[in-house]
């Protein structure tokens, strides 16, 4: 059993990792700031929901679960709102996505 | 496993830096600092598992609501460039509404 959780926790630990380098790579590569926000939210939740998912399955049962259960909703709650205030304040303050300013025809 | 997320998470941190410190606009830094708050509690819990002391996650737990704090008080700031006021409708007045 205890084999089992280490190896669970081996995968989703190294699959967040993987995850959030990925998602690091696309925010500094990709071209235009709301490009960049993609990149920045697969970092947000794949990466750490699956590196807090593998604490999750390590700590056993007591209060350490709790307090990773605890973070993990609080990020969930937090990264999208941050990012949604985040898109709006460049909206207003006149930063045109990329397909309008390269011209691109996009619904 | 613990060593080489926290390898991976130091990584992610440097190649963030560099999108914050190349940033063109302000929102690039800021999504930058967001996402660098973000790997920071990651790393401070893992660490806190690598060094099997797991009371490091009540650090980890208080820095992700800064966190947020930080990052909606900024863009606030940067949106109406004033903290007063309580939207778009009161530029100026500073007394809020």
């Amino acid at each position: 059993m205890t084999v089992l959780l280490d190896v669970l926790s081996w995968i989703a630990i190294l699959t967040g990792s993987f995850f959030a380098f990925t998602g690091a790579v696309g925010l500094l590569r990709l071209p235009d700031f709301f490009t960049r926000m993609h990149g920045a939210g697969v970092t947000d939740t794949l990466g750490a929901g699956l590196i807090l998912f593998g604490l999750f399955l390590q700590s056993g049962f007591g209060m350490a679960a709790i307090k990773v259960m605890l973070i993990f909703v609080f990020m969930m709650i937090t990264g999208p709102t941050a990012t949604h205030a985040l898109a709006k304040a460049a909206l207003h303050g006149k930063l045109k996505p990329l397909a309008e300013t390269a011209g691109g025809n996009s619904s | 496993m613990f060593a080489a997320a926290s390898l991976a998470i130091l990584v992610t941190m440097v190649l963030i830096l560099l999108r914050a410190l190349l940033g063109p606009t302000v929102y690039d830094r800021i999504l930058a600092i967001n996402s660098f708050g973000t790997k920071t509690v990651l790393i401070i819990a893992v660490f806190g598992y690598l060094t099997e002391r797991p009371d490091f996650l009540d650090i980890a737990l208080a820095y992700a609501l800064i966190n947020f704090i930080t990052v909606v008080v900024v863009l606030k700031y940067f949106e109406y460039g004033n903290l007063a006021t309580s939207g778009p409708d009161t530029p100026g007045k500073g007394s809020g509404s």
